[in-house]
């Protein structure tokens, strides 16, 4: 045929021509937004220690990716908004008079050895928050522990009078370990402690000031479709079922320490969990279930981080064992391995 | 997430709204015809005419020996100006016969298309092909290998696609038609039952169906679902079958069939009546959207021309569905006999231009929501990275093309885009 006019500034490509409105920073901001409540309590029941904490990690998180960037010549990467998740996180995972070099160490390790290493955002193993608290834990995990009387501007000096070797905190789970390795019983009511972890709890880290917070945030995270309840249900399931195994409160075990905010927000990171919705039930189980264990059995009562680390690293073990299902393909085990 | 008859898929803005209630009406003989003489999957066709030549309406225009293919006829009377070439939507330049149309048309006339007695030669005849969009010739569809006995016939009017409305309408329209035609292929493949299956975003269609159904026929609402018209999908939904992968869909003892298509076979077995328009959904920025029954062989800028122009920002102009269709670098390409809807996209609404350079960020989207159950992001990985083998092994080939997985990439990565160049490659390599 003759005459064809070219098009005007119109796009072609290829189908789909249409997208859903999720973004990476979309998802990213209402992760900080499910954290926002437990975040501003924190601040209306600490105050000004709160207010540094976050400051600093957030300032030294988002500092961090941009340098990195900016030395390696590389596309910044700020906007994608998961260092901001990453600062919030490590804050909230810290206990609140954390001084404030220790914190700005975390972050940086946070982003650039548990992130940017690997190849920046989608690439790590770990969930770079808790690698971050990871290494401040086992730096100056003595110096934690008793940081509550110490403060923000404390020095490694202020510390070493004391030593580095008590583990044992003032907290209602730290005190409950000690009792149960001492005499096998408790020497308070757990029942008792509900209240104050699900409402108002200034012992352990920021996080920690309100379970039921917690809880709020990562319900809406659900419903908004942006975790799957998998590895939460899994995981705080499992950590209920292996205390009431073990003969403790499962209420409490739940509630107390690091658990609701390691399996509503941390272990759900979408980059070092599992693909499959079945991956991501067992990832979440074992989270629990190591968790557990280190709270029972191991040293350590506040053993999140570690369970959700170990349970990072198995992530891709577990997505090759549990592949979907193609449709019209019938396959036995043997064939799959 | 909502209910689903199927797994995985999603649910994206209808966008119907604007023409749900339009009711089909003709669009204007242009005042040229280009008729592709390949407007189906299959062997094109060869012209039948000369330039100068004079035909009707209904005239056979183009047609070749062979199984696959489906014969072209004239729509309207008028005079053969040229016999050249023309763009299809999908990009390709095929052979054309383009003919100047008389002043004057009796549209309701036309050459009938002879009756040998044959049912299936009478569908071949008549230009029968999917009208869903998939173009397949419908006399293959309906004549399985030997061995295979279809159970059940099921007529698709999901209709699945944001934004078109086209069988909608049908449906509401003729009801009496299309139970027709699930009747008559029920009768011709000798099945016991006869589905009419529609999403439950079209009541008032599944009511008229159902006060039209008779004997063996029944009317099916499906929850809302995106690709719930997609054949497997259909056929899993309503029989809770899956069709074997390598296997044809009648292997499950089913045989899908478009609603518009069902109609077409009952015009043509009636009346002897050749393919020669169908309803194009207009719609998205365009003044006048709606519903028209267009002749085949006019140009989609004439026809968004009578449907009031493009108006405001328009990203892109789609022949088909936004999720399946094809984006048109040219709007002077013709209507064929797949062409469900024009689309115009405006900004916003459009997706954003792809980008290689954005991360996945393993949000599980992909997976959670293929309906086939594979790992798009990962043969894309595979894609790109030159590793035909490895995404062949992880059933590439399976890939509907749905594009549910690029719907859904937060990130935006092209995943589909990517899939596409893996299955040709495989193919090429003759996996199966």
């Amino acid at each position: 045929m003759s005459e064809e006019t070219t098009a005007p500034a119109r796009t072609v490509g290829s189908s789909p021509h249409i997208s859903s409105k999720a973004t990476c920073t979309g998802i990213m901001l209402w992760v900080v937004a499910a954290l926002a409540p437990s975040a501003i309590w924190a601040v209306a029941t600490m105050g000004m220690v709160a207010v540094q904490l976050f400051a600093v990690s957030i300032v030294a998180a988002l500092g961090t990716e941009w340098a990195w960037n900016a030395i390696a010549r590389k596309p910044q990467t700020l906007r994608d908004g998961s260092a901001l998740v990453t600062g919030v996180l490590l804050a909230m995972s810290l206990p609140p008079r954390t001084p404030w070099w220790m914190v700005a160490i975390g972050a940086f390790i946070a982003i650039a050895l548990g992130k940017l290493i690997f190849g920046g955002l989608g690439h790590n193993l770990f969930n770079p928050a808790l690698v971050g608290r990871a290494f401040v834990t086992l730096s100056w995990g003595g110096v934690l522990a008793g940081v509550q009387n110490r403060g923000w501007f404390a020095t490694l000096a202020d510390f070493s009078a004391e030593g580095f070797d008590t583990i044992s905190g003032a907290t209602r789970l730290g005190i409950a370990a000690s009792d149960r390795a001492a005499s096998g019983a408790y020497g308070f009511d757990l029942a008792a402690q509900y209240q104050p972890l699900l409402l108002k709890n200034l012992e352990g880290s920021l996080g920690e000031v309100s379970a039921a917070l917690l809880i709020l945030g990562g319900l809406v995270l659900i419903i908004k479709g942006i975790i799957d309840w998998r590895i939460p249900a899994g995981y705080i399931g499992t950590m209920g079922l292996v205390s009431w195994a073990f003969g403790s409160d499962p209420i409490f075990h739940v509630l107390a320490g690091g658990v609701l905010l390691g399996a509503f927000f941390m272990a759900t990171d979408y980059v070092s969990s599992p693909m499959s919705k079945k991956g991501r039930l067992v990832y979440g189980i074992g989270c629990g279930l190591f968790n557990a264990l280190g709270r029972f059995v191991g040293p350590m009562p506040e053993s999140t981080t570690f369970a959700i680390l170990f349970m990072n690293g198995l992530a891709p073990l577990i997505d090759r064992m549990t592949r979907p299902r193609v449709f019209g393909v019938v396959k036995t085990d043997e064939e799959r391995a | 997430m909502g209910r689903s008859a199927f797994a995985g898929g999603v649910h994206p803005p209808g966008y119907k709204e604007s023409t749900a209630g339009s009711a089909v009406q003709w669009a204007p003989v242009p005042s040229r015809l280009v008729v592709p003489l390949s407007q189906h999957l299959g062997a094109p066709c060869a012209a039948l005419v000369q330039k100068g030549d004079r035909v009707e309406r209904g005239q056979l225009i183009g047609d070749v020996d062979a199984m696959v293919s489906a014969p072209i006829h004239s729509p309207v009377a008028g005079v053969v100006t040229e016999i050249g070439t023309t763009l299809t939507a999908g990009g390709q330049r095929v052979a054309a016969v383009i003919i100047e149309p008389d002043e004057v048309q009796d549209l309701e006339s036309f050459v009938e298309v002879p009756d040998t007695g044959d049912e299936r030669a009478r569908i071949r005849a008549a230009g029968i092909v999917g009208m869903g969009g998939a173009t397949f010739p419908s006399t293959v569809k309906l004549s399985p290998p030997k061995g295979m006995k279809i159970e059940t016939v099921i007529l698709n009017g999901c209709e699945c696609e944001p934004f078109l409305t086209c069988d909608h309408r049908l449906m509401l329209e003729e009801p009496a038609r299309v139970v027709a035609g699930a009747e008559k292929i029920r009768e011709m493949m000798d099945a016991r039952r006869a589905v009419i299956a529609l999403e439950d975003n079209k009541p008032d269609a599944a009511a008229a169906l159902r006060a039209a159904a008779t004997g063996a026929v029944e009317v099916v609402e499906l929850p809302t679902r995106y690709p719930q018209g997609a054949e497997k999908q259909l056929i899993y939904a309503l029989l809770k079958k899956e069709v074997p992968h390598g296997k044809l869909p009648a292997s499950t003892g089913a045989l899908v069939h478009n609603v518009a298509t069902a109609v077409a076979m009952v015009d043509a077995l009636e009346k002897g009546k050749p393919l020669t328009e169908r309803i194009v959904t207009v719609t998205g920025s365009v003044a006048r959207p709606g519903n028209y029954r267009v002749l085949i062989g006019t140009l989609v800028s004439d026809l968004i021309e009578y449907a009031g122009g493009l108006v405001g920002d328009v990203e892109r102009v789609i022949s088909g569905g936004p999720m399946t269709g094809m984006a048109l670098g040219s709007l002077d390409v013709p209507i064929a006999k797949g062409s469900s809807g024009i689309v115009a996209l405006p900004k916003g609404v459009a997706a954003p231009a792809i980008s290689d350079d954005q991360p996945c960020i393993r949000c599980g989207r992909c997976p959670d929501s293929c309906p086939m159950g594979l790992e798009p992001y990962m043969l894309a990985t595979f894609s790109g990275k030159r590793m035909w083998d490895a995404a062949a092994e992880r059933h590439v080939l399976d890939c509907i093309e749905c594009g549910v997985c690029s719907y859904v990439c937060p990130t935006n990565r092209p995943l589909l885009q990517l899939i596409r160049v893996g299955k040709s490659a495989a193919m090429s390599k003759g996996v199966k």
